[in-house]
């Protein structure tokens, strides 16, 4: 079982990594859904399926499918390619990286000063997490629909017909 | 499930949200810069399962739905204003609309 | 009836402030009613209060009225509270009605000015404040009034603002005045802190009682008096402001700088005479600068151009005979000559500004000519003035006074040989440059002609002045004759005299009658019959240095503005670099390189931001961790 998720786990991390530092946008999507992918594994090593599941379904499947759709839309070409290269400079790394390391470093610390608890065996099922959803978490759900309704009206509003100044390209005075 | 199995499982999380915050300052692309948003609320989520399975509790489950949801609704107007700044300067680059007009 | 005494002052004070507060949005008519009216009620109430005085006067010939306890601090209590003895009388009745008969004439001169509200204002706040100097019973309140002349003259010299020569003729006025003013206070101090009182009859008992003749205290505070007394009546060497005061309207110059505030000084002397009398070598000091500084003036104004500054060297010069009639003790000769020159030297002011607003302000003498047909008036009025000036005998009321210095310094023992003889020297030139005037003005070819008679406003107090300079000489009866004058008498009081009067000596009489009338035929002769010879005199090249030299009023502006204005101005610009400055700089330029980095915040670059929000969280997380 060991074995399993350390190997998720660097395969999570190795794809991440490619992701960041991909300059076409496609492929990092791809590395990404790969990601998510072992993230689910872990879940459902974990002993939460339903989890997993949601990962895969949601996630992966209808969040990174947005992206694509909109990569298609955008339709960037090997142009962008060469301008992402320009981009990505290496000593525009050294800051984030090493703000990044501090981060981590103190998170590290955070884990190793104490002791997690032992964990009993067992499998956290749809239907408990179902109870706890729609029982003392039920004023979540409400809000969380309110979200995802906002959402839908802001997105319904943002991609609507683009006005002709846009269209154009010129400088509103 | 034993605690070390729980530590790595937070520590993964800690890496993959520290990776995401990397993305998020170096790439000028603002589709790589939602894609490291997105890593960044993955291993947030990681990090509440794996604590929910650390007691065998439904919750970390439950806030990772949220965090689902949550996620799901940023991603779509997140992209739908990608969009509108590709109409607008017809480049993908964030720093072209750095400046404020007047 | 003299319980009304503070009502003198107080109703030009009154008049000032309803000026000020509402000046600008009263009619003309209205502002003449109360600027002319307030100065005309204090007239009449000083005539009346004079009548009572002379017909019933007070215990000790001397009133004193207390009004309130200005403040009270460690034993120190100044009170607001007028002492009114024949000297402050006569110098209330001076102020107050020649002060009106020069407010009716600026009603009439400063008409149409769009400061005319502004002017009387200024003009009421310069009464009040000079009749409350005359008034004061205590020294500080005499510093309060004397301030106040101060900054009412530098108010009005600089009245028309607009131009910025006349705000430096005001600043100079003021700067000048001030280094006396400072001696003046440094004075007032040091009596107060030896013998404890700052009232002044109560002083002058206690300097006399403890400070032995002749005693060094005596002398130094003296001395710092008479610093005051020199920067405000402008004599050496503080007298460089008043030829340029002349840039102030003609009514300004006429009260200010002739009859009333310059005699400031002179008050002051007579006022401290027992501490005079009580250090010679302070009285020397006195008769000295006096002398020294009408032979000066005499000088100068014998070679200007500009009418009213002929007029200013004038003034300079006869207070110079005051302050040398106090240095040899002849206080009421003094006082008598100030009487006299209030008289006509508001006179030939009033004069001078009649024949330049009818020449639409022409000041240059030697532009003007021939007024004597067209302005008859103004002619006779100047001429009574110029003759009383030159001490012309037996008609006019300045033979009577200068006589009167001119006896007393032969007499006294302070006097002396030189200081006559300068004084007669003086007498000469004195009637040359006034009839040098006369000549030039109103004889000769006309050059110009005058526009329009002056009016009523202009004409009356002409003639009332011009009857006063003639007649003030009546009051010098019998002191020719023998015995001491109704005036000296009258003074008694308040002046101890030295001598006791002409005995009969007819030869310096004599003397200096044909000095003066020999002025006036040397300029007749110089400036009328042949002027040839005055213009070949000053051609030639000791007498064209000369010239210049009195123009420039002998050295002393160019000699001051080398000591000490270019030094202290070089100064004040090297030392506006130093080290406070640093500071403030310091603050100004940290202030601009900190909005230079804050708004370098403000990119707009959205990584940026991503990257500051990053930082931060990383710092409180390590908060949160380590502490």
């Amino acid at each position: 079982m060991d074995t399993f998720l350390y190997m998720a786990g660097g395969l999570a991390v190795l794809s991440t990594v490619l992701v960041i530092a991909s300059t076409s946008a496609v492929p990092a999507l791809l590395y990404f859904i790969v990601s998510l992918l072992s993230n689910a594994l872990i879940f459902y090593l974990f002993g939460a399926p339903f989890a997993a599941v949601l990962e895969v379904i949601i996630y992966a499947g209808a969040i990174m499918v947005l992206f694509i759709f909109v990569m298609m839309m955008l339709n960037l070409g090997s142009e962008a390619k060469r301008q992402e290269r320009g981009w990505l400079q290496p000593r525009g790394w050294i800051g984030p990286v090493l703000l990044a390391a501090v981060l981590l470093g103190e998170i590290f610390f955070v884990l190793y000063r104490q002791d997690l608890p032992g964990g009993v065996a067992g499998v956290v099922g749809a239907k408990q997490v179902g109870m706890a959803l729609f029982g003392p978490y039920f004023i979540a759900v409400e809000l969380a629909s309110l979200l995802l309704l906002a959402g839908l009206v802001g997105a319904c509003h943002l991609a609507g017909k683009a006005s002709e100044g846009e269209e154009k390209g010129e400088k509103r005075p | 499930m034993n605690a070390a199995s729980g530590q790595f499982g937070l520590l993964l999380a800690a890496v993959l949200f520290c990776l995401g915050m990397v993305g998020v300052l170096v790439r000028r692309n603002v589709i790589f810069i939602l894609l490291s948003i997105e890593i960044m609320l993955n291993a947030a989520g990681l990090a509440f399962v794996t604590a929910g399975a650390l007691w065998r509790q439904p919750d970390g489950q439950v806030m990772f739905i949220f965090i689902l949801a949550m996620a799901a609704a940023e991603v779509s107007l997140g992209l739908a204003i990608v969009v509108r700044l590709f109409y607008r300067f017809k480049t993908v680059d964030v720093d072209a609309a750095a400046r404020m007009r007047g | 009836m003299l319980e009304g005494l503070w009502l003198i002052p107080i109703l030009p004070l009154a008049g000032f402030l309803v000026l000020a507060v509402a000046g600008s949005s009263l009619s003309q008519r209205a502002v003449a009613m109360i600027g002319a009216g307030s100065v005309g009620v204090s007239a009449a109430l000083a005539s009346v209060l004079a009548l009572s005085f002379i017909v019933s006067p007070p215990l000790g010939r001397a009133y004193s009225q207390t009004l309130w306890t200005w403040l009270e601090v460690a034993g120190l209590k100044p009170e607001i509270a007028f002492y009114l003895d024949p000297l402050a009388l006569i110098m209330v009745a001076v102020v107050t009605v020649v002060g009106f008969l020069i407010h009716l004439y600026a009603l009439e001169y400063m008409r149409g000015d769009e400061g005319y509200s502004r002017f009387f204002a200024y003009m009421n706040l310069f009464i009040a404040s000079m009749l409350i100097l005359v008034l004061a019973d205590n020294l500080l309140l005499l510093y309060l009034g004397w301030e106040g002349v101060g900054l009412c003259s530098y108010l009005l010299i600089g009245f028309w603002y607009r131009d910025p020569a006349n705000g430096y003729a005001a600043r100079k006025a003021f700067i000048v005045t001030r280094v006396g003013d400072v001696a003046l206070i440094i004075g007032i101090f040091f009596l107060y802190t030896h013998l404890g009182n700052i009232q002044i009859q109560e002083l002058l008992r206690l300097a006399v009682q403890e400070w032995p003749a002749g005693s060094s205290m005596a002398t130094v505070a003296a001395l710092l008096l008479l610093g005051g007394a020199v920067g405000k009546s402008a004599q050496l060497p503080l007298q460089t402001w008043l030829p340029d005061a002349m840039a102030g309207p003609t009514p300004v110059s006429a009260l200010i700088h002739a009859a009333t505030m310059v005699t400031a000084g002179v008050y002051l002397i007579a006022r401290m005479n027992p501490l005079f009398s009580l250090a010679p070598a302070a009285q020397l000091a006195v008769a000295g600068i006096g002398a020294a500084t009408l032979l000066l003036a005499g000088c100068s104004a014998l070679v200007q151009r500009d009418l009213k500054r002929v007029l200013a060297y004038s003034t300079i010069s006869q207070i110079g005979y005051m302050f040398l009639a106090l240095g040899t003790g002849a206080w009421t000769a003094a006082i008598f000559h100030f009487l006299a020159h209030a008289f006509f030297k508001a006179l030939l002011f009033l004069c001078a500004g009649a024949v330049m607003l009818s020449l639409h302000h022409e000041r240059d003498i030697f532009k003007m000519g021939g007024l004597r047909k067209q302005l008859p008036l103004v002619f006779w009025a100047f001429l009574i003035g110029a003759a009383s000036l030159s001490a012309v005998p037996y008609v006019t009321g300045g033979f009577y006074s200068k006589e009167a210095i001119l006896l007393e310094v032969w007499q006294s023992p302070l006097g002396g040989p030189w200081l006559w003889t300068a004084a007669m020297v003086g007498t000469f030139l004195t009637s040359l440059y006034a009839f040098r005037m006369v000549f030039l003005v109103f004889f000769g070819p006309v050059k110009e002609k005058a526009s329009a008679k002056p009016s009523p406003y202009i004409a009356w107090p002409l003639i009332i002045l011009a009857v006063l300079a003639l007649g003030c000489g009546f009051l010098a009866t019998p002191g020719i004759e023998g015995g001491p004058s109704l005036f000296k008498r009258f003074l008694a009081a308040a002046l101890p005299t030295q001598n006791a009067g002409f005995h009969g000596e007819v030869l310096p009489l004599i003397i200096a009658s044909l000095f003066s009338l020999g002025g006036i035929l040397t300029a007749y002769l110089f400036f009328l019959r042949i002027p040839r010879v005055g213009d070949s005199l000053a051609r030639n090249p000791a007498g064209s240095i000369l010239n210049r030299l009195w123009f420039a009023g002998w050295g002393f502006d160019s000699l001051y503005n080398f000591v000490f204005v270019r030094p202290v101005l070089w100064f004040a610009l090297a030392n506006s670099k130093d080290f406070t400055d640093l500071f403030f700089r310091g603050i100004e330029r940290a202030s601009a390189w900190s909005h230079v980095a804050l708004s370098g915040t403000q990119s707009g670059k959205v990584r940026w931001y991503a990257a500051v929000l990053a930082f931060g969280t990383v710092v409180m997380v390590a908060l949160a961790v380590f502490l």
